[in-house]
């Protein structure tokens, strides 16, 4: 596991950023902040530039852009004039930066978050990993119904007791 | 440089065009989660495509190269470049067909994407590191369903199995060219920032046996045709002018429009 510093705090400006970002909400998972999701890497301040790096979900996740100006129109409405938005690959966005704050959050949205252990990514066919937790009625007795679902970071998957279908936020 | 550019634009337009042609199912999947998985797909694929025509813009823009002119972008190289300069293998290129073409186009494709992509996670270029190591974690979801897909129709009935069968025939031809270098995957392997491809052979062909031995399919015991163009080197089958009619025809009829 990369360290990842949820936090830096420079300054009370850098506080205050940080502060701010909690309040944009992920576009396509609105329950989520940003930094529920752990895509802020860092805010520094670089002269009179504030610099916030994010680290996209997936490759192709068409709420980045959305979240780049986000971010920006929230800050100039908070003052901050000069804002420079950095997007770094590597490390590589994983699952497991989410906040647990952020995993609760899902549950209690009806999205099963991601479990803690990263046992999806692998190559192995026609095998469902560890068991899903229903968000509705708590059961473990699911089953995958896709890998992919109606965005890229989430499967689908129907709970075998209470019958619902829901979504999981896939390990990545 | 040229050959960084070159070998960058190659890995982007692999996945430009692959992405390109799933997303003519877009909407005409055979059942709403197919539909939506391989829309998915898209959207990886696409987004790694952003990526490296990204980087190459910026090596391009600080390169002297008068080639190209200073401000390109990464829209400028998907839309505006000639079929000759699209650097994409053949494979990608071809036709949807049904839907055990596009799976096994898919599952041919992944699977090298899979090896190239670990190879590269440790190329001496930081940026192709990382996009590579970013896009290796969409691959193996990609990888994985196609070959479950390929088991399922493979192993599924005589329809299913016959219509697999000939895809596999139509398509094996154009698999050799991932295994033979360009010129500038030769440097770039010799630099370090690339891979070997004829390494990758190996690993490859050990996954489609396996998949391919679970789905009671075979490997063609010769090629249907020999294909004597290279999509490396900008020589493409008829089928590349028609993507690109129709993906660049917005730009090259109204100049910069957005939308
Ligand atoms: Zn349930």
């Amino acid at each position: 596991m990369n360290e990842i510093k949820h936090h830096t705090i420079n300054s009370p400006n850098t506080k205050s950023i940080w502060k701010i970002l909690e309040s944009i909400p992920d576009p396509e998972v609105p329950v989520l902040s940003i930094i529920d999701l752990g895509i802020v890497r860092d805010v520094k301040i670089n002269n009179e530039e504030f610099e916030v790096i994010i680290t996209p979900t997936y490759s192709g996740c068409p709420a980045m852009d959305m979240i780049k100006m986000n971010i920006r129109m929230v800050l100039l409405e908070h003052g901050f004039q000069n804002i420079k938005i950095t997007s770094v690959l590597s490390p590589a966005w994983t699952t497991d930066w989410m906040s647990e704050a952020g995993k609760q959050k899902l549950k209690a949205f009806g999205i099963a978050p991601p479990t803690a252990k990263q046992q999806v990514c692998h190559t192995e066919l026609f095998h469902d990993g560890e068991a899903i937790q229903c968000p509705r009625c708590n059961s473990y007795n699911t089953r995958l119904i896709s890998q992919f679902g109606s965005t890229a970071c989430k499967a689908l998957y129907q709970c075998n007791d209470c019958k619902e279908p829901f979504d999981y936020f896939k390990c990545h | 440089m040229n050959e960084l550019i070159n070998y960058t634009l190659q890995l982007a337009d692999n996945s430009l065009i692959l992405g390109h042609r799933n997303s003519e199912w877009t909407g005409h999947g055979p059942i709403l989660e197919q539909d939506i998985a391989i829309s998915n797909i898209v959207l990886d694929l696409i987004g790694q495509a952003r990526n490296f025509y990204q980087y190459a813009a910026v090596l391009i823009n600080n390169s002297t190269n008068q080639q190209f002119n200073q401000s390109t972008t990464e829209d400028t190289l998907a839309y505006l470049r000639n079929e000759n300069e699209f650097k994409n293998c053949l494979l990608v290129e071809q036709p949807n067909g049904d839907w055990a073409k596009t799976i096994l186009r898919q599952f041919f494709f992944s699977a090298y994407q899979f090896y190239l992509y670990q190879h590269l996670q440790n190329s001496n270029d930081e940026t192709i590191a990382a996009i590579a190591e970013k896009s290796l974690k969409e691959v193996t979801y990609h990888l994985r369903w196609s070959s479950e897909w390929i088991i399922r129709l493979g192993d599924g009935t005589e329809e299913s199995n016959s219509r697999m069968q000939k895809a596999i025939d139509d398509l094996w031809m154009y698999t050799d060219e991932f295994f033979e270098a360009s010129s500038y995957e030769l440097f770039a392997a010799n630099e370090g920032f690339g891979a070997g491809v004829s390494l990758l052979k190996k690993d490859w062909m050990k996954k489609v046996k396996d998949v391919f031995d679970e789905a009671t399919l075979s490997v063609p015991a010769e090629l249907k045709q020999q294909i004597k163009w290279f999509g490396k080197e900008g020589k493409h089958s008829e089928h590349l002018g028609y993507i690109l009619t129709e993906m660049q025809f917005l730009q090259r009829e109204y100049p910069n429009s957005i939308w």
